[in-house]
């Protein structure tokens, strides 16, 4: 069992939480323009890194709020909680990786 | 009756050859569905100058970590296709490779809980016996003649309304099922190489021309990537994305039992999963950890969860103990089915997206995805499961419709 500190309640259980997958992946502004490729991109295709990702979670049984989160997808170690909106915060990790 | 005596552990069955500078072909990945690839590379298209690289030992990933389910009575054309192929090549492939895996074809069950579940599964048989394969649909009565260690009264909080069954689907035993590939092809002039990790591709442009691996750079002409849990790593490597993401999937172990389960039963709608091993272990599992993971380690209460309802259906299984869990890296994708074709680069094909339910295609991805490679097109049966579908919108929506994804 995993332990996430929610933005709004603390550190709770995991089973509180629900998983929204990557972070930052905005609704595309004209849908309308986008050709098939780049509506398959939108739709089906995620980041998959194996190290930091930035994903979203909600905390189900608690807040209901959705926050952000940095996890490593290898430890599983949490690097950073932020609010939705706010941009993705710098790591050791991610810097050294330039992403 | 007494549990299944094991073979002794085999002598070595391969060579372990240093990598050469340079081959006609590398898998990269040496699990099941690598091996099966460089098996009817060498059989069926004489491809015998070609190399499997694995990074860590033969067949250590979510091959030697599955449940080793195996069946056919998928919803769609495209699928119940391709899985009858592979049900019909492992009825043959003791034979043929010359190498007893206990496949076991004790049946699958899949059971019905709803009345949701009842019409979908009803649907399914159907749709199962139309494509040729074997498929009934049986009342609790039936259920209860088949399995009776099964709870099928009403006393539970999803009792069982009836269950779908594969007669021929049944179990193998997964290590075996790789060293009988492995030394067939070890036999027809494959080189196996553990302990190499490949690192990056060598390209020209945008074809492939070679691999950078820990063990130094090897040459080649096509490159076939198997690598199920780590195929997002491997496309980045390449240039090229992939829409697959990698999750824990685990499973566990009780202690040996006197032969108790005389099949498989798997339930969607209480997840969880069952049989038990030649051996004598309950095998259990259910379904992936939420989130993204590489850690081959999920939360435990996924293990909590699956053993209640293994409980409520099984009330013998109450005193047995855990003896081991554990955890792979599945490659989920969105529709549930795999990929196995071209790939954005030249001369570089993938398979991958086998998710939760891989084992069994075992040997219809090795036989399709050396064909691709080979002959640089995709063969009949995996021509609907390419990439681009996610770009045409043919999608093979398995989600539901296959029952617990194994
Ligand atoms: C707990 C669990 C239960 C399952 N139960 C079932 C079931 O009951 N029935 C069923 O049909 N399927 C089941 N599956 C799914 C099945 O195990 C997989 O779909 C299937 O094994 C994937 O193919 P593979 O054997 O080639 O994968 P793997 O054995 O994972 O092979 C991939 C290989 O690639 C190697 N590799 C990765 N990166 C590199 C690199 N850079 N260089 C070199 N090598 C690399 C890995 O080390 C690994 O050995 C289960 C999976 C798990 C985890
Ligand atoms: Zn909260």
């Amino acid at each position: 069992m995993l332990l996430f500190t929610c933005p709004n309640c603390g550190p709770r259980d995991e089973t509180e939480f629900h998983y929204g997958g990557q972070a930052h992946v905005p609704y595309p502004e004209n849908p309308a323009d986008l050709s098939d490729v780049e509506w398959s991109r939108y739709l089906f295709y995620r980041e998959n890194p194996k190290g930091v990702f930035a994903e979203r979670w909600v905390h189900s049984t608690g807040c209901r709020q959705w926050f952000n989160m940095l996890r490593d997808t290898v430890s599983y170690d949490v690097h950073a909680v932020y609010p939705m909106g706010a941009p993705q915060p710098a790591t050791a990790t991610t810097q050294q990786k330039g992403a | 009756m007494s549990a299944d005596l094991l073979p002794e552990h085999p002598d070595f069955l391969w060579r372990n050859p240093d990598p050469k500078s340079s081959y006609d072909a590398v898998i990269v990945g040496g699990g099941g569905h690598g091996l099966a690839t460089a098996y009817y590379l060498a059989k069926n298209h004489g491809m015998t100058n070609i190399a499997i690289l694995e990074k860590g030992w033969l067949a250590g990933g979510n091959m030697a970590r599955n449940t080793t389910i195996i069946r056919s009575n998928y919803l769609w054309d495209e699928s119940a296709a391709m899985y009858e192929q592979a049900l019909k090549l492992w009825e043959i492939l003791p034979e043929e490779l010359e190498y007893d895996f206990l496949f076991s074809q004790r049946g699958v069950m899949n059971l019905a809980h709803t009345l949701g579940d009842v019409r979908e599964s009803i649907r399914r048989v159907g749709a199962n016996k139309l494509n040729g394969v074997d498929a009934e649909w049986l009342d609790p009565q039936q259920v209860k003649e088949l399995c009776p260690i099964l709870n099928t009264s009403d006393n539970i909080r999803y009792p069982v309304m009836g269950a779908t069954y594969q007669p021929r689907a049944g179990i193998a035993k997964h290590d075996h099922v790789a060293w009988a590939f492995a030394r067939k092809c070890d036999e027809l002039g494959v080189d196996i190489i553990q302990n190499c990790e490949v690192t990056g591709f060598l390209k020209d442009g945008n074809r492939v021309t070679g691999v950078q691996t820990t063990r130094g750079t090897i040459h080649t002409g096509k490159v076939g990537l198997a690598a199920a849990g780590h195929s997002s790593v491997l496309a980045e490597l390449a240039g090229f994305k992939l829409p697959i993401q990698s999750h824990p999937l685990q499973a566990l172990v009780s202690e040996l039992h006197e032969p108790v389960h005389p099949t498989v039963v798997m339930s969607n709608h209480v997840h969880v999963y069952v049989s038990q091993a030649h051996k004598g272990e309950l095998v259990m599992g259910a379904g992936i950890d939420s989130y993204n993971g590489y850690g081959q380690r999920g939360s435990f209460h996924v293990i909590e969860e699956q053993m209640a309802a293994a409980v409520e259906l099984f009330p013998i299984f109450a005193r047995a103990h855990v003896l081991r869990t554990w955890g792979g890296i599945v490659d989920t994708t969105l529709d549930a089915s795999p990929i196995v074709g071209l790939t954005p680069v030249e001369n570089m094909y993938v398979n991958c997206g086998w998710g939760t339910g891989g084992f069994k295609g075992t040997p219809a991805a090795g036989l399709t995805f050396a064909h691709t490679i080979a002959t640089g097109a995709p063969h009949r049966l995996n021509e609907p499961f390419s990439l681009d579908r996610f770009e045409t919108g043919a999608l093979i929506d398995e989600h539901g419709a296959a029952a617990v994804a194994h």
